[in-house]
């Protein structure tokens, strides 16, 4: 008996049935997901009464107009924490052996993860979203470009998915993969326009802010999507620098996923 | 099946390093479909290193495999449809819960939905974890979770199994059940390559045995075969008085095989044939006034095989040759 059926988008239906299994784990822990979601509110309250104050945003009408699409596009860029966690204790566990030695195409593990993150992240966003309504922000623009706006949130955290990816898989441990993430991209979603406007940092700070940072890219076109503010290039850079993430770090996680070698 | 001259797994020299370490030194195996080959080796023999690379987890740097028709490196893909894998450690999720880990693993193995839920109760079922399957698999005791990972690999019913030291760490009667279970595979004509470091797992459960060591093969045979190409048979005999013992090796000598040795009373003579030796010793002895306490023909278990080949050490490994060859 061969047990292979051969359906047609098999590697599809895979990732779907391992991204499955990723999000049934919430189930059971729910405060994973509680613990997932308290700090990005948490940090909204802290910047926006704590420091939005004393933070000039010219150009916007509120502080929280100008911070909660610079926060959440920090939050979703580290959504892929979940896969670098995840990856790493599948290594620990041996259980990446099982899926290794089953009939399944070898990317198929790691979609599953990156799968699973765009859930979680919907569910980050619409959090966010809601606690930014909550106290006093709003939508400028129409519909479409709001949605937009969901969209290319959603593809620049996928495109981070496979960054933590690499990390979990080269990561000797879960805590060491959450560190290395951690201490690589913090610094930089805060030398960017997320949270003050670049032209208040410092002359060198500013130029990488302003000019060279995608953090800026994609936060500036989340504005002009959500806050009708000039988009210049923003939105085609922000794809863009997205599908390049996505183009270098899936291959080399794919490769690293393959010549991964557990206990 | 599609096993190319009634081999289920063949091998040919099979190498793999890891830096200085030749955890494989070509290795040659052979397993006819439908039966199951036991590999010992101590600790480091290479037997998870030969596992992995027959399941394609690891490419050999030298060497061809092919399992059940497919070859490991080029087929990988089609091989794996082909095989269950219970690795050393059992490689279960433990955020689900039992029934969810085996259906999650049928349905990777393209069982369809309902397909892979009938078989996750089936198997709960026989692996007397039906109690347990829904609840998460963080909870399970060791043997259970050993059991659910064994499940795991007999899934998709593939005709070729693989299972790395699957009953260590169980209690007796879980190690039973997972024999029982094994060897309702064999029936069904799965062909099992399974390592063990318990003599008596082999002894039971293997229809032939390759003794491994620092990644070669030293020794194959049915485990009968081992036992008398290593020690052969003897007779051991309780003398009445130990001061007899030199007298009573030469009166034996047309019987034995090689010279008799004895411990303190016990003198061990290794013997050609079985037939009739007790009787022609007992002659023997009695002719020349020699007390007899008490007589038996022994056979070794594989422990002293096990011993012989690969305990007794390196200094006296080209002996060990002779002996094999
Ligand atoms: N990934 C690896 N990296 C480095 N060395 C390894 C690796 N895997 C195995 N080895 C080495 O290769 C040799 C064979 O190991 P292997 O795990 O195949 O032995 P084994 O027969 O399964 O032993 P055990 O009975 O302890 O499970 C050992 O010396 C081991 O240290
Ligand atoms: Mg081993």
């Amino acid at each position: 008996m061969n047990p292979t059926e051969r359906a047609i988008p098999t590697v599809i239906a895979d990732s779907m049935i391992l991204a499955r299994r990723n999000l049934l784990r919430f189930r059971r822990a729910p405060e994973l997901v509680i613990g997932f979601l308290i700090q990005p509110i948490m940090f909204i309250l802290l910047f926006v009464y704590v420091l939005g104050g004393a933070i000039q945003t010219p150009g916007f009408d509120d502080y929280v107009d100008f911070l909660i699409p610079g926060i959440i596009v920090q939050t979703i860029s580290f959504g892929g924490f979940l896969t670098a966690i995840g990856l790493a204790e599948d290594m620990q566990k041996g259980l990446i052996d099982r899926f290794r030695s089953l009939p399944i195409a070898r990317s198929a593990v790691l979609s599953g993860r990156t799968l699973a993150d765009i859930v979680t992240n919907v569910v980050t966003i619409a959090v966010m979203v809601t606690v930014g309504l909550i106290i006093g922000f709003s939508f400028r623009t129409g519909p479409l470009e709001v949605v937009g706006g969901i969209g290319l949130l959603l593809l620049f955290g996928y495109a981070f998915s496979w960054v933590f990816a690499l990390m979990g898989l080269s990561a000797s441990s879960a805590e060491a993969a959450q560190q290395i993430g951690f201490i690589a991209i913090f610094p930089l979603t805060f030398a960017s326009s997320a949270f003050v406007p670049p032209d208040s940092m410092p002359a060198i700070l500013e130029t990488f802010a302003a000019d060279i940072n995608p953090f800026t890219t994609v936060v500036d076109a989340l504005r002009a999507l959500w806050l009708g503010t000039p988009a210049g290039n923003d939105i085609w850079a922000a794809i863009v620098w997205s599908l390049g993430l996505i183009a270098v770090f899936a291959p080399l996680a794919t490769r690293s996923y393959r010549r991964a070698v557990t206990g | 099946m599609s096993a190319n001259n009634g081999y289920a797994i063949e091998a040919e020299g099979l190498s793999k390093s890891f830096g200085e370490v030749r955890a494989l030194d070509g290795l040659d195996l052979q397993v006819a479909s439908g039966t199951v080959l036991g590999l010992l080796g101590p600790n480091g023999a290479g037997k998870t290193t030969a596992v992995r690379i027959l399941t394609t987890l690891l490419e050999p740097d030298a060497g061809t495999a092919r399992v059940a028709g497919h070859d490991v490196v080029r087929e990988a893909r089609s091989l794996r449809a082909s095989i269950g894998l219970a690795g050393q450690h059992a490689a279960i999720d433990e955020s689900l819960t039992g029934f969810e880990n085996l259906e999650m693993v049928g349905r990777l193995y393209h069982l369809g939905r309902d397909r892979a839920r009938d078989r996750a109760h089936q198997l709960l079922d026989q692996f007397a974890l039906t109690d347990s399957g829904n609840r998460v698999a963080k909870e399970y005791s060791g043997g259970m979770a050993r059991r659910l990972d064994l499940a795991a690999a007999l899934v998709a019913a593939p005709p070729v199994i693989f299972l790395d030291e699957p009953t260590t760490g169980l209690d007796p009667r879980s190690r039973q059940q997972l024999w029982e279970a094994i060897r309702e595979q064999v029936a069904d004509g799965t062909t099992v390559l399974l390592t063990t470091q318990y003599l008596d797992e082999a002894d039971h459960l293997a229809d032939s045995i390759a003794v491994i060591d620092h990644g070669k093969l030293i020794a194959e045979g049915t485990s009968d075969e081992l036992k008398r190409r290593v020690g052969g048979d003897r007779i051991e005999i309780a003398l009445s008085d130990p001061a007899d013992a030199a007298r009573a090796g030469e009166a034996l000598e047309a019987l034995a095989s090689e010279p008799a040795r004895h411990d303190g009373a016990i003198l061990i003579v290794p013997i050609r044939q079985r037939r009739e030796a007790i009787a022609r010793a007992i002659r023997a002895l009695d002719a020349i006034g020699v007390g007899v306490e008490d007589i038996a023909v022994r056979r070794p278990t594989l422990d002293d095989v096990f011993i012989a080949l690969t305990g007794r050490l390196a200094a006296e490994k080209s002996r060990q040759s002779e002996v094999l060859r």
